[in-house]
């Protein structure tokens, strides 16, 4: 049999049930490539043996009805798993061993699948390069020299580089479709509340958002499908009747109304991320959809909201590393105050400190209303124009990141270009919107750009739908070389 | 009743200073489990045995409402006749803290659960009305135990995530009694609410103490200082006491009162700075992203409200007119909802006056006497009730009730089986008496000329004749009327 590592998860799925390949052997298939993929540092922590015994357990007696049957997935550093060390990327965690597991993991292992090991990510998914990390950066398989994206670095270059048949990953202000994009693989960010957040280490709590990450769309829709659910245990969490995304999946869009926002074509962009969008409105036009331009007017003020809400929320939501209870504590400091002082100084990285001033900043006496109370106003007004636009449309397509990979370091002293990866994908964390990036086409360098489709709020059997229809008629392969092997 | 005067003054050289006193009181959400956690909030567990992943505040732990403690401040609010707000918002306060694990405190701050109420305080010179400013629900800390190890400091976090009810007052208060009357008479309300169980030595209930002064007639209030935690009605008064006049005595020698913190000292009876305002903390509160914004429905609110207990003022209304009680006597009888029961069981089947003085009287100088609340009270309601009767119906003097009372509280016995086996019902039949009376008239002849010759004085002497020889249990009331009738004759 060919290499099944190479195969969509939907492929496997299917020769799993048709007893082609055992859960061991895929299992074993996938921890051959993990071992001889070290250099792509993705992951922190393997579970072999314990993915290995789980494999032996699914083939002693098999369910072929559940909807992961027997699949391995490796599954990024920041959801919590029961007696797996969970770092976050960063060295304030790096003994936490949680005795409970996140919610959106205990979902994919009730659906059949199990755990082969934690993905490397930016720490606290602080960043779009996965060079935060505390345990040193990804590279994309895509190039040796090229950053895979992140925060949901490791999962992106995992993924791409066949290491895991799909992943999940948490997006913050673009954490999963930045790194798709820069991987040619799809991420989608679902609706606030769709997936919960217990179990997740936080970032922002009312922007974090934990979604699939896939070859396919339709592995997304069946990972999506796994995944989400209601949680009580999340007050956040949208209680609604679960949604069968794979088997509702169409790819006739025809008469489905598509909305181009102007506020999406930035100055600088390259020619190439321009050509590729036109190209995505061609194929969607071609497919019966109508292209309707529409106005987004807030959008030039989402990344600076963005920079106000998420360290705001992040500063409060890290205050809880102090040492006291779990993770890393400084062995100097006199008193409390020193121990403090000295374990988040050891513990955090710079890009951690960076937004955790920022947030402090932001919520200080004097300065709240001036920052963060209006980033809540703008942010109400970037919603707005979303309702506003959906009222006349089904979709947005825009695209996912302003530029193809970049090199390893190219960024990393200038945080605000940085930050600027993140412009078109940032808007719909804000707003709270389900939204998808699929591989489009390549740039002259030969790496992968992705196109990105917004929905309404809970609407995402309908963008998966679109991308499902323009997946089969994009013509996009992706042509990765095992380099690394 | 005669009114006194309000008199609380501090007086200094230049003048007579009146304290202004505004209450922070923290008080402890009746409740199964936390605020925010299903962890269980039982006072006095091991230490760190009432903690979840939530309260210790693990990675990726949410904060889910706990329903029930929402409904105990709505309670609560409803009983200070205050306005329950239909949309209040849960915020984090922020600061470090080793027994605060979470980094900030979930509380409220611009969006209270409750607005304004008031209180209405019995005070000697009559009827005092104390505003409520608010009431908001927040999570308490753990607690730091610094006493155990010389290098090492401990921390208990079974306290931390319990509900606590912040119910902040105007600053209407102006003396320590005022005080001693606004917390009994909240711990009360919260009590026959059933909210809060007010008990200060377990920590339920306690108070952050602000206290100004200004000259007497001076519209404007002074800078204030907030004495933290106060945790017993009689340490917040001393605290008042010491910082009035210190304050005063700042004032007269030209000084600044600087607005602080301040820590009360019970050893040495002194508050001691712990904080200045430039210090104060910057709690960057901002919404909990966590948690939605908490939102009522009217109906909630109304069918809490129909369901709430009669409440002390009200139960005070109506003792007075069904009862026929003075005020004062309405107001002891209602402080406390066991002993308002109490005297309603007593009452529904004895004389309601007599039932209140006696209840008043020596029931609570024995239970005084013995620390005991009226809840494990020796002597039940019904027994109290059938020792009333039968003072009421002559079947005892007062006296030997007095003696009846004392054996029930030792032994617990029904009051008509004391009575009967040890022989202590009262002499009333008139033949019976007039017998007895004869027969010492007899005894005591030239006693009897001396009365009918004026000395009338002698009436006592032939009264406690009688009484000794029916030991005691002569009917007083008969044996006055017939002594008086036969020495007539």
């Amino acid at each position: 049999m060919a290499d099944i590592t190479n195969q969509s998860l939907n492929e496997i799925i299917e020769n799993v049930k048709t007893k082609k390949v055992s859960s061991t052997d895929l299992t074993k298939a996938y921890i051959k490539n993990i071992e001889s993929a070290k250099k792509l540092n993705t992951f922190v922590t393997t579970t072999f043996d314990q993915a290995l015994d789980k494999a032996k357990q699914f083939d002693n007696k098999p369910n072929f009805d559940q909807l992961l049957p027997g699949i391995p997935l490796a599954v990024k550093d920041l959801f919590c798993t029961e007696n797996t060390k969970t770092t976050a990327g960063s060295n304030i965690l790096n003994n936490f061993i949680p005795s409970y597991e996140s919610t959106v993991t205990k979902n994919l292992w009730n659906n059949g699948s199990f755990l082969l090991g934690k993905l490397n990510c930016d720490e606290f998914a602080m960043g779009s390069s996965n060079e935060t990390s505390h345990y040193g950066n990804v590279i994309n398989p895509v190039g040796d020299q090229l950053v895979p994206g992140g925060s949901s670095g490791g999962s992106s270059s995992a993924l791409a580089a066949d290491l895991t048949p799909a992943t999940i990953g948490t997006d913050t202000g673009g954490s999963i479709r930045q790194p798709a994009s820069f991987t040619g693989t799809v991420g989608l960010k679902p609706t606030y509340g769709l997936c919960s957040r217990w179990g997740i280490v936080a970032f922002a709590s009312s922007l974090d958002q934990a979604g699939p990450m896939t070859k396919t769309i339709k592995d997304c829709a069946i990972m999506l499908e796994s995944m989400s659910g209601f949680d009580e245990k999340d007050s956040t969490s949208i209680n609604k009747k679960k949604e069968q995304y794979s088997k509702n999946l169409k790819d006739n869009i025809k008469g489905l109304k598509i909305g181009i926002p102007k506020e999406y074509r930035v100055d600088n962009m390259p020619k190439e991320v321009d050509e590729l969008w036109e190209k995505g409105k061609k194929i969607l036009k071609d497919l019966g959809a109508q292209l309707i331009d529409i106005s987004l007017p807030h959008t030039k003020y989402a990344l600076p909201t963005y920079y106000i809400v998420a360290p705001a929320e992040a500063s409060s939501n890290l205050a809880r590393y102090d040492g006291v209870r779990y993770g890393y504590r400084s062995k100097q400091g006199k008193d409390l105050i020193e121990m403090y002082e000295k374990t988040r100084s050891e513990g955090f990285g710079d890009e951690v400190k960076r937004r955790i001033l920022i947030g402090t900043y932001v919520l200080s006496s004097g300065y709240y209303d001036a920052y963060y109370l209006k980033a809540q106003k703008v942010r109400q007004l970037i919603k707005k124009d979303f309702d506003d636009s959906f009222t006349k449309i089904d979709a947005i397509l825009t695209p996912s990141t302003p530029s193809s990979a970049f090199k390893i370091g190219e960024k990393t002293n200038d945080p605000v270009s940085m930050y600027l990866n993140d412009i078109f994908t940032v808007p719909v964390n804000l707003a709270g919107l389900p939204a998808l990036s699929m591989p489009a086409g390549v740039d002259k360098q030969g790496y992968p750009l992705g196109l990105q489709l917004i929905g309404k709020a809970l609407d995402e059997q309908k963008i998966l739908n679109i991308g499902y229809a323009f997946e089969k008629n994009c013509g996009f392969k992706n042509e990765i070389k095992k380099w690394w092997s | 009743m005669s009114k006194e005067k309000f008199d609380y003054f501090i007086k200094g050289e230049k003048g007579k200073y009146e304290v202004v006193i505004g209450l922070e009181v923290h008080a402890q959400v009746l409740s199964k489990s936390k605020l925010f956690s299903g962890s269980s909030t039982k006072f006095g567990a091991d230490p760190n045995n009432q903690v979840s992943l939530i309260d210790s505040a693990f990675p990726g732990m949410l904060p889910v409402i706990n329903e029930e403690c929402v409904k105990q401040a709505v309670r609560t609010g409803l009983g200070l006749n205050a306005k329950i707000n239909n949309y209040s918002v849960f915020d984090r306060k922020n600061y470090f803290y080793a027994d605060l694990p979470q980094g900030y405190q979930i509380s409220q701050y611009k969006n209270p659960i409750v607005g304004e109420g008031k209180v209405l305080l019995d005070m000697p010179y009559g009827s005092k009305e104390i505003g409520i400013e608010r009431l908001h629900l927040e999570q308490d800390a753990g607690k730091s135990i610094h006493d155990m190890d010389p290098s090492n400091t401990y921390v208990d976090l079974n306290r931390s995530g319990i509900a606590l009810m912040e119910i902040v007052s105007k600053p209407d208060l102006r003396s320590p009694d005022e005080v001693n009357a606004y917390i009994k008479k909240l711990r009360s309300i919260m009590r026959y609410l059933g909210t809060c169980d007010g008990n200060m030595q377990e920590g339920s209930l306690r108070a952050d103490v602000n206290v100004s002064v200004r000259k007497e007639g001076d519209k404007n209030f002074g800078t204030r200082c907030e004495i933290k935690n106060v945790n017993s009605i009689k340490f917040m008064q001393m605290a008042i006491e010491y910082e009035a006049a210190r304050q005063v005595e700042l004032i007269e020698n030209g000084k600044e009162i600087d607005q602080e913190t301040r820590l009360f000292d019970t050893k040495k009876n002194e508050t001691r700075s712990m904080r200045s305002k430039e210090d104060a903390h910057d709690y960057r509160y901002f919404p909990d992203p966590d948690l939605l914004p908490l939102k009522l429905e009217q109906k909630l609110i109304d069918d809490l409200k129909k369901s709430l207990p009669e409440l002390p003022d009200k139960k005070k209304e109506r003792f007075i007119k069904e009862y026929e009680l003075n005020a004062y006597e309405a107001n002891v009888l209602v402080s406390e909802k066991e002993i308002s029961d109490y005297y309603e069981e007593v009452a529904k089947f004895s004389d309601k006056k007599l039932a209140a003085t006696w209840m008043m009287g020596d029931l609570f100088a024995m239970l005084n006497d013995k620390g005991l609340d009226i809840s494990k009270s020796p002597i039940s309601a019904k027994h109290f009730a059938e020792l009333i009767q039968s003072i009421k119906s002559g079947e005892i003097s007062g006296r030997i009730a007095k003696e009846v009372f004392e054996i029930m509280v030792e032994s617990g016995e029904n009051p008509k089986k004391i009575i009967e086996s040890k022989g202590m019902k009262q002499q009333s039949d008139p033949k019976e008496l007039e017998k007895m009376i004869n027969e010492i008239l007899s005894k005591n002849n030239d006693k009897v000329d001396q009365y009918k010759a004026g000395k009338e004085k002698l009436f006592g002497f032939f009264v406690g004749q009688v009484m000794k020889l029916s030991g005691g249990k002569a009917n007083p009331q008969l044996t006055n009327e017939i002594l008086k009738k036969l020495l007539k004759g």
